[in-house]
């Protein structure tokens, strides 16, 4: 005898919708973007064809010749060819964050003490690397 | 382009042999491109992140992902993350070099001789896992069964996604050879859940390990993007050609790639 398949929690089936329009938005936008660099339509930060001299090299040496930006400042080059990328990258990045703060309420409402406290420290550590404080440092 | 035929290469091979994307990437990129390991980690995290995001609403609303198993490990597993990306990143490289090629050893290793077992027993919930809800239940569609699952073991399993976690950020590799062994075999989770959890977990701990080496530079987006988007093509074919190939052919071919990437990042790393 076959058994009904049984029903996810709403909250998962919350999260689940979300993650599916927000991943596969974030890849939609990484693939015009990355069409909009590679046709040369704006300008690049670095060349591609200057690419190759610095991808061999240890990052922290990268970002030093090549005057990255670290942490956020990668948002000042927006209108930048390569830097474009930048925003599918993050959209990804940061779907899990959404996800999280998205479902928060129904374990609110659950009364569930445990996940909302968890969730909330998930937030937190998901923004803590987010927010570039450690984006120093590097050998 | 021969970047994006690559991972597209490796994207099929990854899912014939049930290993995650990433695992594959770092050690091969890192030894057969001139990228340097910087960039191929933090690559390596988003190409494994991008690959967990695609697959998890499927998972999560079949049920073979569970928000209540994953959350309490995803807290753990993502704050060791970060630690393992920063201490990754400060390192010399040939200090990874030789670390990461012992891990891929190890990863070989594991996946040759670890048996995870299809419905492990649990007679008996544990505190944690109770007081955390740890338990649901799915349908198997291959025999239409319902299979009701409870975790023990909790607190062991969940010290272990410190190292899990740890590892994870440091090398870029995604973690999923790590994560089902523990779900399923210490845990006793199913392992059709046990998978399933895990590739959503990874969206998680891979997540907060991406940001640190994104906001330390170590993205270039001609490399990355490519490496993103062949791996998921190459995933799709790879489901496809499942139905038809010998997994298990495959299998021993992915442990030989991996043993043999492996030697080659120890060799690297001590300069031989």
């Amino acid at each position: 005898m076959t058994s009904q398949a049984p029903q996810a929690p709403p909250e998962q089936i919350t999260y689940a919708n979300l993650l599916f329009y927000g991943s596969w938005g974030a890849i939609a936008i990484l693939l015009i973007t990355f069409f909009v660099y590679v046709s040369g339509v704006f300008e690049s930060y670095i060349p591609i064809n200057e690419i190759s001299q610095y991808w061999s090299m240890p990052v922290s040496q990268y970002v030093q010749e090549a005057n990255i930006p670290i942490g956020w400042g990668w948002a000042t080059l927006i209108g930048k060819g390569d830097f474009l990328n930048f925003i599918g990258i993050v959209l990804l990045a940061g779907m899990t964050i959404v996800c999280y703060i998205v479902i928060l309420p129904y374990y609110i409402k659950q009364k569930d003490i445990a996940f909302v406290v968890l969730i909330i420290l998930e937030v937190l550590v998901l923004c803590l690397g987010a927010s570039g404080i450690f984006g120093t440092g590097g050998h | 382009m021969i970047l994006f035929f690559f991972c597209f290469v490796l994207g099929i091979i990854a899912v014939l042999a049930g290993v995650g994307g990433g695992v594959l990437y770092v050690p091969l990129v890192s030894g057969f491109f001139p990228f340097h390991l910087d960039f191929v980690r933090g690559t390596g995290l988003l190409v494994a992140l991008a690959g967990a995001l695609a697959a998890g609403p499927g998972l999560l609303k079949r049920n073979f992902a569970n928000l209540r198993l994953a959350l309490p490990v995803a807290l753990i597993a993502s704050s060791c993350a970060i630690v393992g990306a920063l201490v990754g990143l400060a390192l010399p490289t040939n200090i990874i070099q030789i670390a990461l090629g012992a891990t891929i050893i190890f990863i070989a290793l594991l996946i040759t001789f670890s048996k995870n077992v299809e419905r492990p027993v649990v007679e008996k919930q544990d505190g944690i896992g109770g007081a955390l809800k740890m338990a649901g239940a799915y349908l198997e569609p291959s025999t239409g069964e319902l299979i009701e699952w409870k975790t023990h073991r909790t607190l062991p399993g969940l010290l272990l996604f410190i190292v899990i976690g740890f590892m994870a950020g440091m090398f870029g590799l995604g973690a999923g050879w790590a994560n089902v062994p523990v779900l399923n075999l210490l845990m006793g989770a199913p392992l059709k859940l046990s998978v399933g959890t895990s590739k959503f977990l990874l969206s998680i701990t891979d997540t907060s390990a991406a940001w640190i080496y994104l906001n330390q530079g170590c993205v270039i987006p001609l490399m990355a993007v490519p490496s993103i988007v062949g791996l998921m093509l190459g995933s799709f074919v790879g489901v496809r050609i499942l139905a038809v190939a010998k997994p298990k052919v495959i299998r021993y071919i992915v442990i030989s790639v991996l043993l043999f990437a492996g030697i080659k990042a120890l060799l690297k790393g001590l300069g031989i």
